[in-house]
């Protein structure tokens, strides 16, 4: 390839760039725009539940659990009457998230009988945390039986107590917006590398600068490189502006190493460029190309683990997401910054990615020399 | 890389030979053959639909011929087109400098594709701003008629033997027309070769020589005298509407 | 004046209907981001990685493990004797969660004294590790109480669980309205701006503009289309929803498409107003995506719930129309309620319907000179 011809290309598409305000400072807000909001909304973190109560026993059992409920710090009691209909009204209209209904006769089956029931409805439109909350309360449902045994009727012999201690690693504060930022980051380099690489080439093509450089001796080779080398240099900057956001205003870890962060994030952008490019030879307008590049995003990212946890996925898609990019690299930032990662723990998925971005590359430079001739 | 050469004294500067596309079952140029002379000033007319812009297309090798042969430059312009394409330039009809550039960076940058020492570029560059009487600004900003005769002084800015001009003076004042072409025979007095289409037929009468294409074949060609005769017509204009309406 | 109208309306659905392209693209994609999705977003936690750190086996960890696997919740991946081996496992994301026993454990346990265990989680994703920790609790908890009935008469407390709505607590029932969301305000929103700005750059509207056509009408014209579109996809999307994934339909379904219609409109509102406020495609396409795209997935209550963001986007997630309509479909679909629960999100609906399209037959015309 001939270098000076390369400066040359490479001189014009900067001065474009940096004479696209418009373009350019959408460039530089959208990792702060990206990382303020996503960092904030994209959370599950689900600190109280909103409990309403239909207690037909009023008795001192049946305020004892209610009690346990709130000492938790995960229950708040929104409401109480004594009767169902106000109760499942609360439900239909999202006021209360749980009935606990404590029967008549609660105390005195606990005392008597040794036996009582209570009832928990949830709202379980949101399936997932109504199974967390009822695994919640049920434990504390559970503790308090053993309370009130040890009261009813004092044991001989203590009954076998297994005391359990937990610790979270890597994030002990259990901060969401330490585990999203990786993430983040990934979708801010999908975004520069795939949607702006189409689009930039397809403009081309609309305006019909691309004919006139196709009637040059220039060699497609020059050409691609000069498109590519620019976009790859911007999302490594906008990488930097990233981290370095991330680090010192939301004070996310960074707890691998630099350097393997960036080594990884440009073999990432060799498939993000490639999938740019090969869109970029699929469709004639930049309204098409936004529309695929769009697509392909988004499948990319709700596929990628970024959202939901991938083992949550049914087998076919946990497959399907062995050919996600974006996956890998999303594991690879995750595990270099909050567990502290060395290339040989992440020496597979930097693997795969390096193997699919000489995959993509060479596919999308193929397909190209074949429409453009 | 070999300097940018006129074309060989000897031989046409176009020779086409029984060329064909065919686009699924419609052919869009069917089995046409022509010559052009060195330093001739060539008209390519034809309705729209004619063929023209495929014939084109076909000659500075953004289209591959379905069958036959042409020569551009004497080079084979299906074995040989990276060749060709250093020795042609191309406007085309949708203005294709960049806008968002200005007059000096677009031509740094096609002097540099085309090989150019920066020496040249800068020589070359600073006789066409004061030719063309332009200032260095962002290249948007000039009127059209001023991008036009930009796109043209940047297509010969590598002085190319044979340059191809689609339709250069569509939606350009008549003023600027007349400039225009005291542009395009300034550049044939050189010696290069100018092959352009157009659609107002008082520029046809300027050419040397003109063909005129109906339903992919070429109907009539010859100077522009020659036709009026043959056809016994007034004018090419009155040619043109007999031809492309037989009926 | 109806008839120009009409005819303008036939134009419009000319255009649509000939680019098969674009036109195939817009039907398909939304079914197959719907089957996709839907199989494939899940936020419960399932197949969790299990460590054993298991010093000495005895009858108890043994029946430990037993009870951890029996709920198929966990899968035992390794079991070795120290902690050592459990941060390398981590770290290399094969395994999220361990359960270390101390040495003796059974002993411990028959001696009266505390038997202790160590869960160590993989909280680098904060929900995820909060609620392996959770379940793994509850299975130890309920080993302790059994281990306690063997001993003497303990107090039980049943709970009666009732799961309402959405009792095999899928997933899916929870993400399909919120697709349906994305899925109409991609089409309405999106397209609606690119088409009208495509028109504004290649100059065909102001020729409109000249015509006897008022700037409503206008907008009209191009907006019906693009609802007949929508109604389609929601069509589909609904369809799917019922055949594919079995998404229970409580309520009225006729109430639902009419919902569905009534936020496609806001879209197409929100579209036509970005278009008219914008210059050329591009600058459209990237404002139409901050602007309705953005906060209809992540502020909408879609995937993430409204309740655990931090206030201001609680407040910022009331001007998100895509929040309104997944309170609705949810409310309809699973719960089966009707207007009487939803009157005041319908009201908010149409009050942003009512202003957007104001705004956007205002500010429409004069921009384009």
């Amino acid at each position: 390839m001939n270098l000076r011809i390369l400066r040359v290309l490479l001189r014009k598409e900067y001065l474009q760039i940096f004479r696209d305000k418009l373009m350019l400072r959408q460039m530089i807000l959208m990792p702060f725009i990206q990382l303020f909001l996503l960092s904030s909304a994209a959370t599950f973190e689900v600190k109280t539940a909103n409990v309403y109560l239909v207690d037909l026993d009023r008795s001192q059992t049946s305020r004892g659990l209610v009690d346990r409920l709130h000492a938790s710090g995960r229950f708040a009691v929104v409401g109480s009457s004594a009767s169902t209909n106000p109760a499942n009204d609360a439900l239909l209209s999202r006021k209360a998230g749980m009935i606990l209904g404590i029967p008549h006769g609660f105390e005195r089956d606990v005392v008597n009988n040794r036996h009582g029931s209570v009832q928990l409805t949830f709202n379980a439109e949101d399936g997932a945390l109504a199974g967390v909350t009822n695994s919640y309360v049920q434990q504390i449902i559970a503790a308090y039986a053993r309370e009130l045994g040890a009261e009813v009727r004092p044991m001989v012999v203590e009954a076998p107590r297994i005391e359990i201690r937990t610790r979270g690693w890597y994030n002990q504060e259990l901060d969401y917006k330490d585990y999203m930022i990786p993430g983040i980051l990934v979708q801010l380099l999908t975004l520069v590398g795939t949607l702006l690489c189409a689009m930039n080439i397809v403009r081309e093509k609309e305006l019909g600068t691309l004919d006139q450089l196709n009637v040059t001796p220039l060699p497609r080779s020059a050409f691609i490189a000069a498109k590519l080398i620019p976009l790859w240099s911007i999302a490594l900057a906008e990488l930097t502006a990233g981290l370095m956001v991330a680090r010192w205003i939301f004070g996310v870890p960074i707890l691998g190493s630099i350097g393997l962060i960036f080594f990884a994030a440009c073999i990432y952008l060799i498939v993000a460029l490639g999938i740019g490019l090969w869109v970029s030879t699929t469709v004639d307008t930049q309204q098409q190309a936004m529309f695929i590049s769009f697509f392909l995003i988004l499948v990319y990212l709700l596929m990628s683990g970024l959202f939901t946890p991938i083992r949550s996925m049914p087998q076919w898609a946990q497959i399907l997401a062995e050919f996600n990019p974006v996956k890998h690299f999303i594991g690879i930032m995750r595990a270099v910054m909050l567990k502290g990662a060395t290339l040989a723990d992440i020496a597979r998925p930097l693997l795969i990615l390096a193997a699919t971005g000489a995959i993509a590359l060479t596919f999308a430079v193929r397909q190209y020399a074949k429409t453009s001739s | 890389m070999t300097a940018p050469a006129r074309s060989p004294a000897t031989g046409p500067a176009i020779s086409v030979n029984n060329l064909t596309r065919r686009f699924g079952s419609f052919t869009a140029v069917d089995n046409i053959s022509f010559e052009v002379a060195p330093g001739e000033v060539f008209g390519f007319l034809g309705a729209n639909g004619a063929g023209k812009t495929t014939a084109i297309k076909m000659l500075i090798g953004l289209l591959a011929p379905t069958s036959g042969e042409a020569r551009v430059a004497g080079l084979d312009i299906v074995k040989q087109t990276e060749d060709v394409r250093r020795r042609i330039g191309y406007m085309s009809q949708r203005f294709s400098l960049y806008e968002d550039l200005t007059v000096l960076e677009n031509i740094a940058l096609y002097g540099g594709i085309y090989g150019l020492t920066n020496d040249e570029i800068r020589k070359r560059s600073s006789t066409m701003l004061q030719s063309l009487g332009l200032t260095d600004d962002l290249v948007g900003r000039l009127p059209l008629g001023w991008k036009q005769k930009l796109a043209f002084s940047v297509a010969l800015l590598h002085e190319p033997a044979v340059v191809f001009l689609d339709e250069p003076t569509g939606g350009v004042d008549p003023i600027t027309r007349r400039q225009f072409w005291e542009l395009i025979y300034a550049a044939a007095q050189r010696g290069t070769t100018v092959f352009v289409t157009t659609h107002y037929m008082d520029e046809a009468e300027y050419c040397d020589r003109i063909s005129i294409m109906v339903d992919g074949h070429i109907a009539a060609i010859g100077t522009p005298r020659e036709l009026k005769q043959k056809w016994s017509v007034l004018s090419i204009d009155e040619l043109f509407v007999r031809l492309a309406r037989p009926t | 004046m109806t008839a120009t109208l009409h005819a303008f309306i036939v134009k419009e659905l000319r255009h649509i209907l000939r680019d098969r392209q674009t036109l195939t693209i817009l039907l398909l994609m939304p079914l197959v981001q719907v089957v996709l999705f839907g199989f494939a977003l899940r936020s419960d936690v399932r197949d969790v990685r299990l460590v054993i750190v298991e010093p000495q086996p005895d009858y108890a960890t043994l029946a430990l493990r037993a009870r951890m696997i029996a709920g198929r919740r966990f899968k035992i991946v390794a079991v070795t004797p120290t902690m050592a081996a459990v941060e390398p496992l981590f770290r290399r994301g094969k395994a999220d969660i361990a359960l270390a026993f101390e040495p003796d454990f059974a002993s411990r346990l028959e001696s009266g004294e505390h038997a202790r265990i160590l869960l160590a989680v993989d909280a680098s994703d904060p929900n995820t590790g909060t609620t392996m920790q959770v379940y793994a609790r509850a299975v130890i908890t309920a080993y302790e109480a059994e281990l306690g009935a063997q001993r003497g008469r303990p107090v039980h407390i049943v709970p009666e669980v009732r799961m309402r709505f959405n009792p095999t607590l899928e997933s899916v029932n929870l993400f399909l309205p919120g697709l349906i969301a994305l899925v109409l305000t991609l089409v309405s929103a999106l397209m609606t701006a690119i088409s009208l700005s495509r028109e504004k750059e290649r100059g065909t509207m102001e020729i409109l503009l000249v015509s006897p056509l008022r700037p409503w009408q206008i907008i009209v014209g191009k907006v019906v289309p693009y609802l007949g579109l929508a109604f389609a996809n929601a069509l589909t999307a609904l369809l799917a929803a019922r055949l594919i994934f079995h998404v229970p339909f409580r309520g009225s379904v006729t109430l639902l498409l009419a919902e569905c219609l009534l936020y496609s409109m806001v879209s197409l509102a929100l579209g036509v107003l970005v278009a008219s406020l914008t210059g050329s495609q591009r600058v459209a396409m990237l404002v139409a995506l901050l602007v309705t795209m953005l906060p209809s997935s992540l502020l909408s209550g879609m995937v993430f719930p409204i309740a655990s963001m931090p206030a201001f986007l609680q407040w910022v997630s009331n001007i998100v129309p895509a929040r309104w309509f997944i309170i609705i479909a949810r409310g309809i679909m699973l719960k089966g309620v009707g207007l009487e629960y939803l009157w005041k999100e319908t009201l908010v609906l149409a009050g942003m319907t009512l202003l957007l399209m104001t705004i956007a037959v205002r500010t429409f015309k004069p921009r384009v000179a």
